[in-house]
């Protein structure tokens, strides 16, 4: 009897790993195994173009290189500047469409279907379609502003001032229907007693927005703010598409400088390193992020 | 509903419809743009709708010298594989995370999640360095084969196969189905809704994608069309009507399944959330 309760056990575990075994290899092969190489790597002067005889190790010097970067810092701050204000703005907007889409307008369906086609769009078209926006001579924005009679219109994506601003706003674009899609999923989970109650006792639509709505979608937008400072803060495509770092460095962010570093200047270990630290900023952001949450449910 | 709200109803609707047409402003101008003639491009006011449909553009991309059908295709090969391979892994890795009984799970399910904040900016050096050594630079494995796996996929089947009662797993083995059959023929059947949100969300990643085609391939006939419109546009850059028409191209297959597909889109965006 003991004896087959084993052979049981055993075939569940085979089972379990057998089922897992193809994804497993794929998750080692491609993240864990690229991940402890990167460790190394950070440890290493090295210059790719002379394979694996360009490698020098060299300790902590890498770090300190960083820290002396003004270039990584200058990214630091677009990186921080970007996430910043996109994900903020990106959240109010998609919460908002999101409750008069949900309950306050006909044709819902149709009209969520307009607002996350951006997100959904691939980000290389997007940009390469902005790009042609942003022009500052001839682009139907600055036409559209200097019809509104403003004369000094924004270089834009020529700007060393305006470059950052414009990628802001058309990532944000994108970034509100899935905002406003997941707020939906949310809103939807709302009981409808509370709101029926609330309207008894005489609440009005916005004191119910703001005691009812907004409280219950606490981990709802806990959850969204994780996601997008996690991928905006790996923001390449719009960067490398539109102003590929400039002018002067001013949309120079961390996945771009990564890029230019390894592919560019073959400086793998360096770049293994500079990708280290976003990834420890991301970790730290994540976690304090979880902890305040944590202390915030117990307060709800 | 009193007349007075439903006027205030269709007054918000109105509304928001002209919000979503704002939304969707850029897609309207690159459409129109790209069946324009390129001194008709920048007029004021914007002429939505030319009186006269030139054609020019889109015969530029598709019938001059770059071979957009080729990048076309290059695109669909590498995301037909990548897709299929990632709800194959996932779904049977979902399984086992939701439905099977094994030793070390509850710690491997906990390591799978913690790669999900792992920046993919890390893993592309050691990757481009791994296929470096096994020549599969320039080449669309070196995008397909770490396109097959997904953590994030495997999330979702697990949560959707969590929601399935035991009892249907039990019953199946009853019946003498292995484990395999239950979760082929029993389960698998099942869970529709989520293969399809999974499909619909992993085309778009593998459609979408950039930074991996941008590092691996370096042949302009193995490019895939994000990678081959922003060549496009390097090598035309004033040549705005032609890149419009390039864009159009590369953004209708996604546009139209987004218009066919919705419902599946909403569901697939809304289940890839991770609920702390």
């Amino acid at each position: 009897m003991k004896n087959g309760i084993r052979k049981n056990r055993y075939k569940d575990n085979l089972a379990g790993y057998l089922f897992i075994l193809p994804n497993f290899l794929g998750v080692f092969i491609f993240i864990l195994f690229p991940l402890l190489i990167s460790l190394a790597m950070v440890f290493m002067d090295w210059d790719y173009l002379r394979g694996f005889d360009g490698i020098d190790w060299i300790g902590l010097d890498n770090f300190k290189q960083l820290f002396q970067d003004d270039y990584f810092w200058q990214s630091l701050k677009n990186n921080v500047i970007f996430t910043g204000v996109t994900v903020p703005v990106a959240m109010l907007v998609g919460l908002i469409v999101a409750v008069f889409l949900n309950s306050f307008v006909y044709l819902k369906n149709f009209l969520r279907v307009l607002f996350f086609l951006p997100y959904v769009s691939s980000i290389v078209a997007i940009s390469v379609v902005w790009s042609v926006m942003y022009n500052p001579s001839e682009g139907p924005i600055n036409q559209f502003l200097r019809g509104l009679g403003i004369d000094n219109v924004p270089g834009w994506l020529a700007s060393q001032h305006w470059a950052l601003p414009a990628i802001i706003i058309m990532v944000a674009w994108t970034y509100t229907g899935y905002t406003m899609v997941l707020y939906m999923a949310g809103i939807q989970g709302i009981p409808k007693d509370l709101y029926e109650a609330a309207e008894v006792d005489g609440a009005s639509k916005l004191r119910q927005f703001i005691s009812i709505t907004i409280p219950r979608l606490k981990p709802t937008s806990f959850m969204i703010a994780i996601t997008l400072i996690i991928s905006t803060f790996q923001v390449f495509a719009a960067v490398s598409v539109m102003t590929k770092g400039g002018p002067l460095n001013s949309t120079m962010v961390l996945s771009y400088y990564i890029y230019i570093q390894a592919f560019q200047y073959y400086k793998v270990g360096y770049a293994a390193t500079v990708s280290w630290a976003l990834f420890l900023i991301i970790l730290l952001i994540t976690l304090l992020q979880w902890k305040g949450q944590k202390k915030w449910q117990d307060e709800f | 509903m009193t007349l007075q709200r439903k006027l205030m109803k269709w007054i918000l609707t109105i509304v928001f419809a002209a919000l979503a047409v704002g939304m969707i402003l850029p897609f309207l101008w690159m459409t129109s743009s790209s069946f324009k003639l390129q001194s008709q491009m920048f007029q004021t006011p914007i002429d939505w709708i030319p009186n006269t449909v030139h054609f020019d553009s889109y015969i530029e991309v598709w019938a001059g010298k770059y071979p957009f059908a080729l990048y076309y295709w290059n695109s669909i090969k590498i995301t037909a594989i990548s897709v299929l391979g990632t709800i194959a892994t996932s779904a049977l890795a979902g399984f086992a995370f939701a439905k099977l009984d094994f030793r070390g799970k509850e710690v491997m399910f906990l390591l799978y999640l913690s790669t999900m904040i792992i920046p993919t900016q890390i893993l592309l050096v050691p990757r481009f360095i791994l296929f470096d050594k096994l020549h599969l630079v320039d080449s669309h494995w070196a995008i397909i084969l770490p396109g097959m796996f997904s953590v994030l996929g495997t999330f979702i089947m697990r949560q959707f196969f969590s929601t399935l009662p035991n009892e249907i797993l039990e019953a199946a083995k009853v019946d003498g189905a292995g484990v395999f059959r239950t979760f082929w023929q029993v389960c698998l059947p099942l869970s529709k809704p989520a293969l399809v949100s999974l499909l619909i969300l992993s085309f778009t990643w593998h459609w979408n994608e950039y930074e991996g085609p941008l590092i691996f391939l370096r042949t302009n006939e193995l490019y895939t069309l994000p990678l081959a419109l922003t060549n496009f546009v390097d090598e035309n850059t004033t040549n705005y009507t032609a890149i419009m028409a390039a864009s159009v191209s590369a953004l209708l297959p996604l546009i139209l399944l987004v218009a066919f597909f919705q419902r599946w889109f909403v569901e697939g965006i809304a289940s890839s959330a991770v609920k702390g």
